[in-house]
């Protein structure tokens, strides 16, 4: 049985659809199908296609179901799909479900073995691979066997769908760092798969792809990769971390560029701890930043839990800090390896008492980058911790994007004063107090230890202080220092990266999201106009939140807030920060720990829009 | 008469720090003017130094003590880390950090024991007194088993031994002190700051509010009438050039004084008093602790001491230059580094 053909007369009239198709790849894990699914992304990425691939995977080592859907996208639209056309079903335990999940005309690609006991469905195609049949061919050793195995499903994708062999080898090889022999092994696989296919399957499907420019120039790498090179470019010196999914690729990202930032004789530029827990490494970075470093920890929402002390501390001692939030989906352990934007509202307001976090949400792998030097420039010129909240989604996840920009200003390290800048202070104020605001922006001037000057030392304490740094639990020291650090927060307003705004519709729906739902939010939004409905649109770059947030609310007599959140955190904000009119405010929210889709932002706007 | 100064032209006067807070005859106050007449006595530069403490009565301290140096009452338990980053950041910087009982004992046992086996390099002093000040005298950890608080009751638990705590952590400064032997606090501080490895310093240091009755070990009577010093220490600085052979003469027979020789020449001398104890061996430290513990012998000095491992900063192969004054070009690569990584990166 080699082909389930049933309806192939009907299948065969149907017009070729090429380069405008999804995969899903069910699997096991720990199988070693990630190899395998980074081949076929890269090689369409090296086709010229756009291409996004999203792992969607348990929180578990070895054997539990996973699943990678590949989307190419002729017009670039590579945001998660609802439905895919096509599955690759090698994992027995979902193959039921996972064929049930094909939309009509759909392809099933599955083993001999799997295709026996799997539910037939007649409107489909199935292809079926004699995996163990075709191994027994390979000359793969035994211990490589299992995870080689997974080659198979490349072979027949790239014979079924047109992906050139030599193409699959190249990235085989890139993916090995240039291991010739284990490039080899694998391509052996892919090519008996291949060559079994071309001549045992008839193809019954209208899908396949086709070289184009559309990554021409372009760049495929993960958030946390992006994140961790920006931040190799913003000038990181003290690394403090402690494992946690899915933030630790961002830790193993800085490892991996540490080389860039190496002296001539190959000493560090940049000290990376792994602490003993997130309170430590919260505390390294503090420490660091108050004795000038520019240090930075990465970590997600557990973590986020132990960091909230030092978060407090730093925010009211004025101390520099880099945070990066990778959100998982919570509360509590949750869905440890599921996306999720439910960090904001705990993130913003992290520390007990009045408090307020500077966070920068970036949506894609340039704003990753970007966030990652610039949000060193920001924390120092505010002199406070800033916390880039990004997700599971950009994080791990390989993304398409325009090169990086070089950093298009110099370091911004704030007001610090050297022995000389603090004499002339003295000079020309009569005094320095640690927390004096000559400026009226909120941010006074702070020294560095080790600095030579005989007035330089001052004493850091959560407790109450007035400007002069001295204890001080007296009523009006207290609400000078936290109206001045108000100020402070007006200050980052207009410092801040100002949000992204299309409203060159003449349109009553206004879009309002953050971070990574633009891609699903463009697409839904192009249907919307295909429609007649046409929208506006604002991202969010940063909190506290810009003034034109509320213009744009005004502008508008129906507002949607798309988040991947269940409380539609980004909505509550806006209510606190914009109380007046905003009865057409109404969030969009889903929290599912999957990557927004188009399909569900269209139906539920319309639902909702009536 | 001009006051007596040391060598860098200071008076002891310019060591202080603001007056202090605590109350009468406060133990730890003792250990701060140890610390001024240390840092005098030595002739630190106070620019060069960072004073790192925790929450509670003796965290506050570093207030009241070298008022030019930068300080940091950082978080309950969480000093070590706050250190950590600062000394990674600067790792020019000498520290000075005081936690408590409580402090280290509880909610920072974990950040104790991981900042000794970083080994990075600062005098840990940990004043104490086996009792919460602050909030009004709740047991601590080290507080004696079988001790009773009129609130509290009895404390059926077992201390802990927190110099034990740093021997098994693989600290190689380790001494116990009591507040009221100045002489000793002195020349263990002494010792201690020129340690290129966390040293740690547990000193008994009364609590003349909630704990001093003459039946609790960690108080005055007690410690007066209790403390038997393992050694008499002198510190001998590399410049010292008396012949040692001259020394051991002295009034005790060779044999009876060791020279423990410190990463920077300094000798640290240890005149015996007391059975056989040498600091240089893991085990006689972790008996004497042990014995301490278990018969309630107040045995005070240097426990045990050896060549310091790589610091923290040594492992991390930092250059030369303190992380927080690199300049721009040693922290941003250049564009080409960008453009090459980008390249790398690039689809067809």
């Amino acid at each position: 049985m080699e082909i389930k053909a049933q309806t192939q007369t009907k299948l065969d009239t149907r017009e070729p659809v090429i380069n405008d198709f999804a995969f899903s790849v069910a699997t096991k894990n720990g199988s070693g199908s990630q190899t395998s699914n980074n081949v076929l992304v890269m090689s369409l990425f090296q086709m010229g296609i756009p291409v996004n691939g999203k792992n969607l995977f348990p929180s578990n080592i070895k054997g539990l179901p996973t699943w990678y859907t590949i989307r190419a996208s002729k017009d670039g639209y590579t945001a998660r799909k609802a439905l895919t056309e096509i599955v690759v079903a090698y994992n027995d335990g979902t193959a039921t479900e996972d064929v049930a999940n094909l939309p009509p005309g759909g392809v099933c690609i599955t083993t001999d073995k799997i295709a026996r006991v799997i539910k037939q469905r007649e409107d489909i195609s199935y292809y079926e691979m004699p995996v163990a049949k075709l191994m027994r061919q390979t000359d793969v050793p035994s211990a490589f066997r299992k995870q080689v195995e997974n080659m198979t499903y490349v072979g027949a994708v790239a014979q079924l769908f047109d992906i050139p062999l030599d193409l699959i080898y190249d990235v085989l090889l890139a993916n090995f760092k240039g291991k010739v022999k284990v490039a080899a092994m694998n391509h052996n696989v892919v090519k008996l798969a291949y060559d079994w296919t071309a001549d045992n399957i008839v193809k019954t499907d209208p899908y396949r792809f086709e070289r184009m420019d559309g990554t021409q120039g372009k760049i495929m790498m993960t958030g946390n990769d992006a994140g961790a090179l920006g931040a190799i470019f913003g000038g990181v010196n003290v690394v403090a971390w402690y494992p946690i999914t899915p933030s630790t690729s961002f830790v193993d990202g800085i490892i991996g560029f540490r080389h860039l930032r190496q002296s001539e004789d190959k000493e560090n530029t940049l000290a990376i701890v792994q602490a003993e827990d997130e309170l430590a490494a919260a505390g390294i970075v503090v420490g660091a930043g108050w004795a000038g470093g520019r240090s930075l920890t990465s970590t997600s929402g557990p973590g986020i839990s132990l960091m909230a002390e030092f978060a407090g501390l730093a925010y009211f001692a004025e101390i520099p800090a880099v945070f990066w939030n990778i959100t998982r989906m919570g509360p509590s352990t949750g869905l440890p390896t599921r996306t999720s934007q439910g960090d904001l509202l705990f993130t913003h307001f992290l520390g007990h008492g009045d408090s307020r976090q500077i966070c920068l949400l970036p949506g894609n792998l340039k704003e990753a980058f970007e966030f990652g030097w610039k949000s060193f420039d920001i924390s120092e010129a505010l002199q406070t911790p800033v916390f880039v909240v990004s997700d599971l989604d950009l994080g791990m996840n390989n993304w398409l994007s325009d090169p990086f920009d070089y950093p298009d200003q110099p370091m911004n390290r704030g007001k610090v004063l050297d022995a000389q800048a603090l004499q002339d202070f003295i000079d020309a104020n009569g005094k320095w107090g640690r927390y004096m605001d000559v400026d009226g922006d909120g941010i006074a001037y702070r020294t560095l230890p080790g600095t030579d000057h005989r007035f330089a030392g001052y004493f850091t304490r959560g407790t109450g202080h007035d400007e002069m740094a001295v204890y001080s639990e007296r009523s009006d020291d207290w609400i000078e220092n936290m109206t001045r650090l108000r100020l402070k927060m007006d200050t980052a307003r207009d410092m801040l990266p100002q949000p992204i705004i299309d409203d060159g519709a003449e349109a009553d729906i206004g879009i309002i999201t953050f971070g990574t739902n633009e891609d699903a939010i463009r697409e839904a939004r192009d249907w919307l106009a295909n429609d007649g409905i046409k929208t506006n649109y604002l991202r969010v770059l940063a909190l506290p939140l810009a003034a034109s947030v509320s213009d744009f609310i005004d502008a508008h007599k129906s507002i949607f807030v798309v988040e991947n959140n269940f409380d539609g955190q980004l909505t509550q904000l806006i209510r606190l920060e914009h109380p007046e009119n905003i009865s057409h405010v109404r969030p969009l929210a889903l929290g599912d720990g999957l990557p927004m889709t188009p399909d569900w932002i269209y139906d539920s706007l319309k639902e909702q829009e009536g | 008469m001009p006051p007596r100064t040391n060598h860098l032209g200071l008076a002891r006067n310019e060591y202080k720090g603001k007056p202090s807070t605590l109350c009468p005859g406060c133990g730890h106050d003792s250990i701060s003017n140890q610390l001024i007449s240390m840092a005098y006595e030595l002739g630190l530069e106070q620019h060069k130094i960072i004073k790192m403490s925790g929450i509670g009565c003796s965290s506050k301290t570093p207030a009241y003590f070298l008022g030019g140096s930068h300080g940091f009452n950082a978080l309950h338990g969480r000093m070590p880390s706050v250190a950590t980053g600062a000394l990674l950041a600067n790792k020019e910087l000498a520290c000075i950090a005081v936690s408590g009982d409580g402090d280290t004992g509880s909610i920072g046992m974990g950040q104790f024991k991981h900042v000794i086996r970083r080994n990075v390099p600062f005098v840990y002093i940990i004043e104490n007194n086996g009792v919460y000040g602050l909030t009004k005298g709740q047991f601590s950890a080290t507080a004696d088993e079988g001790q009773f608080l009129k609130y509290y009751g009895t404390n059926h638990m077992p201390p802990i031994d927190l110099a034990l705590e740093a021997v098994i952590a693989g600290c190689t400064f380790v001494a116990r002190s009591f507040s009221g032997d100045a002489k000793q606090v002195q020349a263990l501080l002494q010792a201690a700051v020129r340690h290129p490895g966390t040293s740690v310093l547990d000193i008994i240091s009364p609590c003349v509010t909630f704990n001093n009755a003459a039946t609790s070990t960690k108080s005055y009577p007690y410690g007066k009438d209790h403390e038997i010093p393992l050694h008499e220490i002198e510190i001998l600085a590399p410049d010292y050039v008396e012949p040692r052979d001259e020394i051991m003469i002295d009034d005790y027979a060779e044999g009876d004084i060791i020279d423990v020789e410190m990463h920077d020449g300094t000798f640290i001398r240890l005149k015996k008093l007391d059975k056989d104890h040498d600091p240089r061996n893991r085990r006689l430290a972790m008996n004497v602790l042990e014995k301490s513990m278990r018969e309630q012998i107040f045995s005070t000095g240097l426990i045990y001491y050896e060549e310091p491992r790589p610091t923290l900063a040594d492992t991390e192969d930092l250059v030369d230059r303190p992380l927080a004054f690199l300049d721009d070009s040693a922290l941003r690569p250049p564009k080409a580094a960008l453009d090459g990584v980008m390249q790398s990166l690039m689809g067809g």
